[in-house]
């Protein structure tokens, strides 16, 4: 172990807080349909990369503006997650069973994206790649940035509608008691649609962003459940702003271990404060 | 030995003889995969499928287990046959300090459980690569020699797994059908009221925990040498833990050979898909998952057995209308009522509090009680809303731990120990809202508490006394239902019978009238009243007062947690601080 220098270090946090971004952006659809709809949906992940594989298809092979596919797939996406909950309302299924059927949508997803794109990597080609600026003696690449900008004003947005509008009191309500709620007047199917579309579309939005800044290949889905998991548990289930600070402390927590440690002990550091705070702070989480 | 466990002796027999009839090498690691999933899926269900707790750590004890062998027969020689039993011992040892550390914690539960076992297997898998354990570069077993046990290298494999698949089939039968699998089922479905029966919740979740994961380690070591090479990074992942969930709930969880049926299921259709064309195969598993997850919500067997709830053991006792009750079946152990008033000296003492209090975080529900019950009596334990009776009778049973104070029954100290001690010294207690095991039969129910709680039976004589208590009550009709299907009154008496069925010699009741109609409460005084003739002492919290009046010897009032007042019923209802709490002070 040897003591990096200061301003590696600072690059770390930097780009720990943008990784971080990213992981609190997949993990705030997640933690919604976790939280609200009891729902634990591996298919998420799925839905990440095929939004990252459509807008990498969009870019490179259409060359069309990344930007653009923001306003095209998240719709489309809206509508895919309304139809799954429609499905998952349908037949009534349990928390732990949802984990299941999520699980074979992504291995479907999975599937589609490798009968399509194939196995290799694939890396989006866009003008934004190579831009980046830089303060003092610190570089700040244009696609990361702008990953963190979308991501918190996403969870700002999240957060102000389901504490200030009606529709957020009345997701809330249902969250705590699904029957009572329906009881006081609450469309509970509705709702339930609606928020599975939204959770879709942010999986759309997560993915062109991921798409921005990494390399692709189908296996990597399930590489980031682990560590999305320990995201949105941290920021808590259900919250709008809990993934993107919990994704942030782990992001730095793993680009300062990487700096100081070696990159392959990063992952200890987020676990081990997940353990921690589980059998610490009981309930809390 | 029954006829499952000749079963599943006969099948492994039969199976063992795979490797003689020449068939190519390729059925035997498609059989030996089959073999491996099966004991990876069937030792996750022993603590996750009973008893609720979802590990998604699976892996972490399959990993150890691989790195236990790889290591010992890689590096320090070791015939391979040794290294087994240390991968399983390995694989325990991590389970039972991670276990003892869990298992205190009493909101670690469900998904919080599961997340906490999948953050350990990154841990322990991050620890491995950086280590000398592995390094790195992973560990090559290509020097190490095959255990000659049948034709070839390959079929010794294949007979090892097989060996091991066997192996904890007996186990996860045994346990299913044995007293821990009982007693893991009641955590299942309310780990807080098995504790109360009697379930020594902390110390059966250890030992499942140790079960299941030294039978990982197990599949882990002989799967070292099945690959032959070890890496972190195929070894410590989400992998195995999701393969492994997914057949068990495919197969069902609340079967024994439920993850079996998954794992075969799972492994054929992964080699279906392994041919021509991968990639619609892959899609096609994913399907498949989808629709039968769908159409069988509780996997295969249980799809299959959904209308059988099992009922074990005895077939009902029919009794005889007109032989009395007390005389056909009285508990053994119950002491007589009779033969203590017939000494007509001073009443024994049978629970004695001594300056009980239970804070929670500000509010002081109980204030320094001090209070006698005498044996054979039925003292009503009065007061408004809040004043502290629930609490008390949640202390006594164990289910709180108090802040302060001592219990003595019969002598003995009970403040500090875990409720299933208390529930075997024989106090039983009911909850005020009905809490039965939602996937047992009533039958089920009771029988539980007769094994667990003081009276300490067998599986056979408790579920006869178990009919017994059902007949005392009423619901002997209702045996084979599960308790979704009574209602409200009927579920207050299985709670009362549940009660009942460890002998207790002392019943604590929480509003057992509450929410009943007219006639119902007069059926229920009537059922305390025989209860009482049978020998046990009661402590009920009821706000019926006609109930109170025709049943109380005396009554102590509850007020802000202190007691206000106790002696018999007419004296202290008359007491003017009594009046003051319930109906305030005058101020004219």
């Amino acid at each position: 172990m040897s003591f990096p220098s200061f301003n590696l270090l600072a690059q770390s946090i930097l780009s720990g807080i943008f990784i971080g971004s990213l992981y609190g952006l997949i993990g705030l659809g997640l933690g919604l349909t976790w939280g609200l709809l009891r729902q634990i949906n591996l298919s998420h992940f799925g839905l990440v990369f095929l939004s990252a594989y459509m807008s990498y298809h969009m870019a490179t092979v259409w060359h069309m503006d990344p930007w653009l596919s923001l306003l095209i797939l998240p719709p489309l996406f809206f509508a895919f997650g309304v139809g799954m909950q429609w499905v998952m309302a349908r037949f009534q299924i349990s928390p732990f069973n949802s984990l299941l059927v999520t699980f074979g949508i992504a291995v479907v997803i999975e599937s589609l994206i490798q009968a399509i794109w194939t196995a290799d990597f694939r890396r989006m080609e866009t003008h934004y790649n190579d831009m980046k600026f830089s303060v003092g003696s610190l570089y700040v690449p244009i696609p990361e940035l702008l990953t963190l900008l979308l991501s918190v004003s996403i969870a700002l947005l999240i957060w102000a509608a389901m504490r200030y509008t009606d529709l957020g009191k009345a997701l809330r309500a249902m969250a705590e008691d699904g029957q009572i709620a329906a009881a006081f007047g609450i469309n509970q199917k509705g709702m339930s649609l609606m928020l599975a579309g939204v959770c879709a579309a942010l999986a759309a939005v997560a993915g062109i962003c991921l798409a921005m800044t990494f390399t692709l290949t189908p296996s990597q889905i399930f590489a980031w459940v682990g560590v999305v998991f320990a995201v949105v548990m941290l920021g808590g289930l259900g919250s709008a702003m809990g993934p993107l600070v919990g994704g942030i402390i782990i992001g730095v927590s793993e680009a300062i271990t990487m700096a100081v440690a070696s990159p392959s002990w990063a992952p200890i550091v987020s676990f081990s404060l997940l353990i921690f705070l589980l059998l610490l702070r009981p309930g809390k989480i | 030995m029954n006829k499952t466990v000749i079963g599943i002796l006969a099948a492994g027999a039969l199976l063992a003889s795979v490797p003689w009839l020449g068939l190519p090498a390729f059925y035997e690691s498609f059989l030996y995969l089959v073999c491996h999933w099966a004991i990876l899926a069937l030792s996750w269900n022993i603590l996750s499928g009973y008893s609720g707790y979802f590990s998604f750590g699976h892996g972490a004890f399959f990993g150890i287990g691989m790195y236990t062998s790889a290591g010992l027969a890689a590096h320090l020689n070791w015939p391979f046959l040794w290294t087994l039993p240390a991968a399983a011992l390995m694989a325990a040892l991590l389970g039972l300090g991670l276990g003892v550390v869990v298992f205190r914690v009493k909101s670690v539960r469900g998904e919080l459980f599961a997340l906490l076992t999948l953050a350990v297997t990154f841990v322990v898998g991050t620890i491995v690569l950086n280590t000398r354990i592995d390094g790195g570069p992973g560990i090559y077993l290509n020097a190490v020699a095959v255990p000659a046990i049948g034709p070839s290298a390959s079929s010794s494999l294949y007979l090892l797994a097989l060996a091991g698949a066997v192996a904890t089939m007996l186990i996860a039968y045994k346990v299913q059908s044995s007293k821990l699998g009982i007693g893991l089922f009641a955590i299942h479905d309310d780990e807080d009221v098995a504790e109360v029966m009697g379930v020594p919740t902390f110390r059966y979740k250890l030992l499942a925990f140790a079960l299941s994961c030294s039978l990982a380690g197990l599949a882990g070591g002989i799967h070292a040498l099945f690959v032959s090479y070890v890496t972190a990074g195929e070894t410590f992942n989400i992998t195995v833990p999701l393969t492994v969930v997914l057949m068990s709930v495919l197969g069902g969880t609340r079967h024994w050979a439920g993850p079996a049926v998954g794992a075969l299921f799972i492994t054929v259709l992964l080699f279906m898909s392994a041919g021509s064309n991968p990639v619609a195969g892959k899609a096609a598993v994913g399907v498949i998952l989808i629709v039968v997850i769908l159409f069988m919500p509780n996997g295969i067997l249980g799809y299959f057995f959904k209308r059988r709830v099992a009922v074990q053991g005895a077939v009902p006792v029919v009794q005889d209308p007109a032989v009395p009750l007390a005389a056909a079946h009285a508990p053994a152990a119950a002491p007589v009522r009779q033969a203590n008033l017939a000494t007509r000296g001073e009443p024994k003492v049978l629970l004695e509090v001594q300056g009980l209090s239970k804070a929670f975080t500000g509010v002081q529900a109980l204030d320094q009680v001090s209070l006698q019950v005498h044996e054979g009596e039925i003292l009503g334990l009065l007061g408004p809303n809040g004043s502290g009776k629930s609490t008390f009778i949640n202390v006594v049973s164990g289910h709180y731990a108090a802040t302060g104070g001592a219990i003595f029954f019969e002598g003995r100290q009970l403040a500090g120990l875990p409720a299933h001690q208390i529930a075997q010294a024989g106090i039983a207690r009911t909850y005020q809202i009905p809490r039965p095991f939602a996937h047992m039969s009533v039958l089920q129910n009771v029988a539980l508490v007769a094994m667990f709680g003081g009276a300490a039976l067998n599986h056979q004589q408790a579920t006869e006394e178990a009919w017994k208590w059902l007949e005392f009550t009423g619901l002997q009709d209702k045996a084979n239902a599960l308790p979704d299907d009574l209602n409200l009154h009927q579920r207050k008496f299985l709670e009362l019978t549940r009660a009942l069925a460890s002998r207790p010699r002392l019943v604590l009741l929480d509003e057992v009238l509450s929410g009943l109609t007219p006639a119902e409460i007069n059926e229920a005084i009537e059922l305390i009243r025989k209860i009482r003739e049978r020998g046990a002492t009661i402590v009920f919290v009821e706000h019926v007062m006609r109930a109170v009046m025709a049943l109380a010897d005396r009554v102590a009032v509850l007020n802000h947690g202190k007691l206000i007042a106790v002696g018999p019923s007419q004296e202290v209802m008359r007491n003017p601080e009594v009046v003051s709490a319930y109906l305030g002070t005058p101020h004219a």
